[in-house]
C-alpha cells in the first residue's frame, strides 16, 4: 500500500511541487541585501577596525613605549623601538603595525596601560602599492588626531563595561 | 537560367565537393563533418524538388540521429592516421573493381536507352497543397503490408540489439535510485529505549 | 527582378524576428538574474541603469570585448564552426514559428517535423565543441549533453506525435486553430494531453541543457561543459544559442498545449480580452520562460545516470502508451479532433 501511494505521489512530482511553492514564496519575501555603499549595516562601539595612537588633550602622546602590546601581539604584527627624550620621559621612535600580519584580535587595546593604542571602527581603507601595509608612528598618530572625538565617543559608550 | 536552376547548380556543387571531401579528408571526424554537409545538401536538393516531407525526414533522420551517433564513435576512437593509409595499395585492385562496376551501373542506369526518362510516364510530379498527406495515404493503403514489414524488421532489429549487448554483470555495486527514494524512517531506524540513569548523586 | 525582391523582403521579415529575439534573449538573462535572485533573498543587479535594464548591454559590451583565447592545439577550423553550428539551428528553427493567424514567416505543411529536425541539429555545435577544444572537460561535458540531448528528444517528439494525433496536422498553424473552440482553455490540447503537456516541456529543459538537467555544465565536475576553452564573443554565441532555444521552447509549448495566440476567455467574454492576440502567445510563453527560472533556482542538479533514466525508462514508456491511449479517445470521438 505505502509502494503504491509512493508511487502515485511521485508521478504526481508532489515533492517538487512542494519545492517549487517553497522557492515561489520566497520569491515575495522582503529582501535581506544591503546596497552597501549606500547601505550600512550598523557597527557596534566595540567594532575593531584600522588602528590609531591618541594623545593627552595637551598634545602629548600617551604611548610610553612599555612594549606590552608588541608583547601581547599574538601575529607578532607590532615593531617598537625607544629611546630616553631630553626631558627623561622614555618614548617610541618606531611604532609599526603591519597590517596583513594584524588579525585584529584587540590585545594590543586592551593590553594598552595609558589607552594609547586603539582600534577604531573604520574598516575602510585600501593599500595602492607594496609596503604601504605597514603604518608607522606618524600615520598612526595621524589616524588618532583626526578621528579622537569618534574614539573617545566609543570609549565613553562602553566604559560602563570594562 | 531561373533562380532554382542557379539554386540546383549551387547546392549540386556544394553537394559534389562535400561527398569527395567524405573520402579524401584524412581527419575522420572532419570527414564525418563532410557526410553530415552532403546529407544536408541533398536534403535541399529533395525540398526544391517539393518533396519538402522526405527533406525534412533526412534531415531529422540521418544528420539528426545517424550522424550524432557515428560522431560519437569516430571520435571516440584514437585513430592514428599512418596505419590507415598502409592498405591503400593493397586494396587498390579491389577497389578499382568495385568502382568499375558502379560507374558502369550508372551508365547503363543512366544513358537512356534502357532505362531514360522519357520511357516512364511522369508521376503526378507536384501534388497540390500537402505531399506530406499525399505519402501518409499511401503509406497506409497502397503501401501498407510493404511498411508494416519494413516496422516489425526495425522492431526485431532493436530487440536482437538489446538482448545481444544486455547482460545481467555479477558484483557490480550499482545503485537503483527507486529503491533509495522507497527508503523510509522505519527502514533504517531502530529507536532503543535504554533505562534512565537514576542513581544518587546524578541529573540535575 | 521579382526574384529579388522577395529575397528583400524575405530579408527584412528575418530581421524583423531575429533582432527582437536577440534583444529578447538580452533582457532574459537579466530577468534570470533578478528572478533567481529573489527567490534566494537577494536582489540581482541593480546598479546599471534604471532598474538595472541596462544590465544586459554591459554585460554585451564586455564579452565582445574580451580576447577571444585559442588553446593551441585545438582544431582551429571546427573549433570556430561549432559555435556558429549551435546558433543557426537556433535561429533557424523560428522560421516556421506562428506569431498570430498568418504572421509566420514560412508556413510550411511539415513545420512540425522542420522544427523537430532543426532542434536535432543543434547538438553538433555541442560536439563539435567538445571535441574540437582538445580538453577533456570539453570533451566530457560534450558527450554527456549529446547523450542526453539525442535521448530526450525521443521523447519530446513522441510528446509532439500526441499532438499531431489530437490536431491531425503537421502544419502549426493548423495546429493552434485546432485548439479554438468556445470553452476557452478547455479546449486546448494541455487537458486531453496532460502527460504529455508535462512530459513536453520538462523534456525541453533537459533537451536545452538547464538546471536541473544542467551535468554538461556541471561545475563542480568538469567545470563549465563543452564551452569551457571558449571566452568572449564566441562564448557569447554559444550563451546566445542557449537562451534562444529556451524561449524556442517556451513559445512552442505555449503553442502546442495552450492554444498560442487564441484567447483562454474565448466564447465566455467579448471584447479585447476575448479576441486571439500576439500578445496571448507571449504571455504564455512568458509563463514557461519564468517556469525555466524557477526551476533553476528550486531544483538540485540530477545525477547522471538519473537523467538517463528519466528519460529511457519514464519518459519514453508514459509517451509510447499516451499516444495509443490518444488514438482510442479520438476513435472513441471522446476527443474532438480538430481541424
Amino acid at each position: 500500500m505505502g509502494a503504491i501511494t509512493h508511487y502515485f505521489k511521485s508521478l504526481m512530482l508532489k515533492e517538487l511541487l512542494v519545492g517549487l511553492s517553497l522557492t515561489g514564496r520566497y520569491f515575495f519575501r522582503p529582501k535581506y541585501t544591503l546596497r552597501y555603499p549606500e547601505e550600512k549595516a550598523p557597527k557596534s562601539n566595540r567594532f575593531r577596525g584600522l588602528h590609531a595612537l591618541r594623545r593627552y588633550p595637551n598634545g602629548e602622546e600617551r604611548c610610553i613605549a612599555c612594549k606590552l602590546c608588541e608583547a601581547v601581539c599574538p601575529a607578532l604584527a607590532i615593531t617598537i623601538d625607544s629611546e630616553q627624550r631630553a626631558d627623561g620621559t622614555r618614548r617610541t621612535t618606531r611604532y609599526e603595525i603591519d597590517l596583513f600580519k594584524c588579525i585584529f584580535c584587540g590585545f594590543c587595546e586592551e593590553s594598552c596601560p595609558v589607552d594609547s593604542i586603539v582600534e577604531t571602527d573604520i574598516s575602510e581603507y585600501h593599500f595602492e602599492t607594496r609596503g604601504e601595509n605597514v603604518v608607522g608612528k606618524q600615520q598612526l598618530l595621524a589616524i588618532g588626531d583626526r578621528f579622537e572625538k569618534q574614539i573617545a565617543a566609543a570609549r565613553a559608550l562602553d566604559a560602563p563595561y570594562r | 537560367m531561373n533562380y532554382e536552376s542557379y539554386l540546383f547548380l549551387a547546392l549540386a556543387t556544394l553537394l559534389v565537393i562535400a561527398a569527395g571531401a567524405v573520402v579524401t579528408l584524412r581527419n575522420p571526424v572532419h570527414a564525418a563533418m563532410s557526410l553530415v554537409l552532403t546529407f544536408f545538401t541533398s536534403a535541399m536538393l529533395w525540398i526544391l524538388l517539393r518533396a519538402e516531407f522526405l527533406g525534412i525526414t533526412l534531415v531529422l533522420v540521418y544528420v539528426g540521429a545517424v550522424m550524432v551517433l557515428f560522431l560519437f564513435v569516430v571520435m571516440m576512437l584514437d585513430i592514428n592516421v599512418v596505419p590507415l593509409r598502409e592498405g591503400f595499395a593493397r586494396y587498390l585492385p579491389v577497389g578499382l573493381l568495385v568502382a568499375g562496376i558502379m560507374a558502369a551501373q550508372m551508365v547503363a542506369v543512366l544513358g537512356g536507352h534502357h532505362f531514360g526518362l522519357e520511357r516512364y510516364t511522369a508521376p503526378p510530379a507536384v501534388i497540390e497543397g500537402s505531399n506530406t498527406a499525399a505519402l501518409g495515404q499511401l503509406l497506409y493503403t497502397g503501401y501498407v503490408y510493404p511498411f508494416e514489414i519494413a516496422a516489425v524488421i526495425l522492431l526485431v532489429a532493436i530487440v536482437a540489439a538489446i538482448a545481444l549487448t544486455h547482460r545481467r554483470r555479477e558484483g557490480v555495486k550499482l545503485q537503483d535510485p527507486g529503491k533509495q527514494t522507497m527508503v523510509r524512517k522505519a527502514d533504517r531506524l531502530r529507536v532503543v529505549k535504554m533505562p534512565s540513569d537514576t542513581r544518587e548523586g546524578h541529573g540535575a | 527582378m521579382d526574384d529579388l525582391l522577395l529575397l528583400a523582403w524575405t530579408l527584412a521579415k528575418i530581421l524583423l524576428i531575429a533582432v527582437p529575439l536577440i534583444v529578447a534573449v538580452a533582457f532574459f538573462t537579466l530577468a534570470e538574474r533578478k528572478v533567481i535572485g529573489w527567490m534566494q533573498v537577494r536582489l540581482g543587479p541593480t546598479e546599471i541603469g534604471p532598474l538595472a535594464l541596462a544590465q544586459p548591454f554591459a554585460d554585451t559590451a564586455k564579452m565582445l570585448f574580451k580576447e577571444l583565447v585559442m588553446p593551441r592545439n585545438a582544431d582551429r577550423f571546427l573549433y570556430i564552426l561549432a559555435p556558429l553550428l549551435t546558433l543557426a539551428p537556433a535561429f533557424a528553427a523560428w522560421a516556421v514559428i506562428p506569431f498570430d493567424q498568418g504572421v509566420a514567416l514560412s508556413q510550411i505543411d511539415a513545420g512540425l517535423l522542420y522544427l523537430l529536425a532543426m532542434t536535432s541539429l543543434g547538438v553538433y555545435g555541442v560536439i563539435l565543441a567538445g571535441w574540437a577544444s582538445n580538453s577533456k572537460y570539453a570533451f566530457l561535458g560534450a558527450m554527456r549533453s549529446a547523450a542526453q540531448i539525442v535521448s530526450y528528444e525521443i521523447a519530446m517528439g513522441f510528446a509532439l506525435v500526441c499532438v499531431i494525433v489530437a490536431s491531425g496536422s503537421l502544419n502549426i498553424e493548423k495546429i493552434v486553430l485546432a485548439q479554438a473552440g468556445n470553452a476557452g482553455f478547455f479546449e486546448w490540447f494541455w487537458l486531453p494531453l496532460l502527460p504529455m503537456f508535462v512530459v513536453y516541456f520538462i523534456s525541453g529543459v533537459a533537451e536545452t541543457n538547464r538546471a536541473p538537467f544542467d551535468v554538461a555544465e556541471g561545475e563542480s565536475e568538469i567545470v563549465a561543459g563543452f564551452h569551457v576553452e571558449y571566452s568572449g564573443a564566441a562564448f557569447a554565441v554559444f550563451f546566445l544559442a542557449e537562451y534562444a532555444n529556451m524561449i524556442l521552447i517556451s513559445l512552442l509549448a505555449a503553442i502546442m498545449f495552450l492554444g498560442g495566440w487564441l484567447s483562454p476567455f474565448q466564447g465566455w467574454i467579448g471584447g479585447f480580452l476575448g479576441e486571439p492576440s500576439f500578445l496571448w502567445l507571449f504571455a504564455k510563453a512568458s509563463i514557461f520562460a519564468f517556469c525555466y527560472l524557477w526551476f533553476r533556482a528550486t531544483f538540485p542538479r540530477y545525477r547522471y545516470d538519473q537523467i538517463m533514466r528519466l528519460g529511457w525508462k519514464v519518459f519514453i514508456p508514459i509517451t509510447i502508451v499516451w499516444v495509443a491511449v490518444i488514438a482510442v479517445l479520438i476513435v472513441a470521438k471522446v476527443v474532438e479532433r480538430g481541424v
